[in-house]
């Protein structure tokens, strides 16, 4: 039986061992696409013994057949032999090279998030853009421009860890649709990643993603409607992911290299620690949020913040934090609407609730909002 | 088969017989409401006459090129007397009648006192491309 998830892993792997044979990097990763395809209805029923060696033999047959065709065009001598040179075993510096390439900085967001899912992430062209609602030519341009960039910028620029954490956490919290679970593949991914180098930040990501995937079976109704976190059933957090995040978690911050992403975490490892609403710690998340914006002080943080500071010391001080944020900041009238309610005004927490799900920027938050404002005019109606 | 495309409108069109604003609804009646919309996504998928639906959100703006080197110039969001599009339904469908039909029953969807919203919808017919056989 087929494991495409066990068949995705390889691809990096064989990836590199292309590129380390002499491959382009653009070419292999065609090749190694192309295999990985034949892979997936080959295997349907009959997958091999040795998985690797044949997505290595079978990536270099393309890689041959492509270069060969390619300088046949342009009458050029084929540059590689048939017999590929003896197999080296794949580094963890390959791997991460890969990363680096796939999230460099003269990429733009799509593209490198394009590139990573489909030549570190063994994604196909087709998954990518399922899970994206484009059509597929779109995404195989993204990639094809993206490794043109690539090739140009060169491998020489040392690769930053920051951009691949951000490639990540995009791929983590833009998962739309389609047969792959986006989420769980950031997770797989940022494991791999956290295996490579040693950053706090990054082991920061991973606890991050895994308490946040922990709580999704809570964060949604099953016709789609979302739940707020007062409002989860907690039972359906899944408390191995929590655990493994918060430990995870422990670890980094005990090597004292605070950044954003595991400040982000210890929020989120707060929320997951309370076994009820009522026993969450607010005076700690917010301190949290203090530390966080250190690191990161955006009015998104800044609003987040005044909803923990209206938890920890009451609505009127989150209202306060409220007043110093720009009103064109999105869900700050959702914000100010639960303050506002929480504060007894249940008239204008109504109109703000409306005015919120006029500008929620998708639908499952506007069908939310406009529910809070029919719930408390419903409610005001009947006083 | 032909498509075409079932517009909803913020404003700009005739007023729906049913007319209230959404958060003046019962809870319980918006939620007849979500239920509808995601049904008569689903029957549409079932019965194979699905092609695309899409919402939109009311920002926006009037853009248009203002000349070499120049940004382009904006214009909104837009007025309230402007018509707005909030979203819309493609259907491929055999017939104009069965278009028709389902736009119907698109308005049908229950509004305020669980009563249908009577609300108007544009139907347009897609400009396709020519048939093999014109003559």
């Amino acid at each position: 039986m087929l494991d495409e998830v066990a068949l995705r892993e390889l691809v990096p792997t064989v990836l590199s061992v292309l590129v380390r044979r002499g491959a382009d990097f653009a070419t292999a990763e065609d090749a190694v696409q192309e295999a990985l395809i034949r892979a997936l209805s080959a295997w349907e029923d009959d997958a091999p013994s040795d998985p690797k060696g044949w997505l290595i033999t079978v990536s270099w047959r393309v890689l041959i057949d492509m270069v060969r065709s390619d300088a046949a065009r342009r009458d050029r001598e084929v540059r590689f032999g048939s017999d590929p040179p003896t197999s080296v075993a794949s580094s963890a510096d390959d791997t991460l090279r890969l990363y680096f390439l796939c999230a460099h900085p003269d990429l733009t967001p799509s593209s490198a998030v394009a590139l990573t899912l489909r030549a570190v992430g063994g994604l196909t062209t087709r998954q990518i853009a399922q899970a994206y609602l484009v059509p597929e030519s779109t995404v195989a341009q993204r990639i094809s421009r993206a490794k043109r960039t690539v090739g140009r910028a060169g491998l020489d620029r040392h690769g930053e860890v920051r951009t691949v954490m951000r490639v990540l956490y995009l791929v983590f919290n833009e998962g739309y649709s389609g047969d792959v679970d986006l989420a769980a593949e950031a997770i797989r991914l940022a494991r791999q990643l956290a295996t490579l180098v040693d950053d706090p930040e990054v082991d920061g990501l991973l606890a991050l993603m895994l308490l946040h995937h922990a709580r999704r079976r809570s964060r949604t109704r099953p016709d789609g409607a979302i739940v707020p976190l007062a409002e989860q059933d907690r039972s359906l957090w899944d408390t191995g992911l929590i655990a493994e995040g918060v430990a995870i978690l422990q670890t980094a911050l005990a090597q004292d290299r605070l950044g954003e992403y595991q400040a982000q975490a210890a929020i989120a490892a707060l929320h997951a620690d309370a076994p009820r609403f009522e026993d969450t710690d607010w005076v700690q998340i917010l301190e949290w949020y203090d530390e966080l914006l250190r690191f990161a002080d955006t009015p998104i943080i800044r609003l987040n913040r005044a909803v923990a500071l209206g938890e920890a010391d009451g609505a009127p001080s989150g209202l306060a934090a409220l007043a110093d944020i720009d009103e064109n900041i999105p869900r700050r009238d959702a914000v100010a609407a639960y303050l506002h309610e929480r504060d007894g005004d249940l008239e204008l927490a109504a109109r703000l609730y409306a005015a919120a799900a006029q500008s929620a920027p998708n639908l499952a938050e506007r069908d939310h909002q406009t529910r809070q404002a029919a719930r408390l005019n419903h409610l005001m109606r009947h006083l | 088969m032909a498509k075409y495309l079932l517009l909803k409108h913020y404003r700009g069109g005739p007023a729906a017989v049913n007319d209230a604003p959404m958060d003046q609804w019962t809870p319980d009646e918006f939620e007849a409401h979500v239920q509808f919309m995601r049904d008569f996504a689903g029957r549409l998928e079932r019965t194979g006459e699905f092609v695309d639906g899409q919402a939109l959100s009311p920002d926006g703006v009037w853009v248009r090129y203002d000349g070499e080197g120049r940004p382009p110039v904006t214009d909104g969001p837009f007025a309230e007397t402007k018509d707005l599009i909030a979203g819309w339904y493609v259907i491929d469908v055999d017939s104009y009648e069965r278009a028709i039909e389902l736009a119907g029953e698109l308005s049908a969807a229950p509004g305020a006192g669980g009563e249908p919203i009577h609300e108007w919808l544009e139907v347009r017919p897609f400009l396709a491309a020519p048939p093999t056989v014109i003559e």
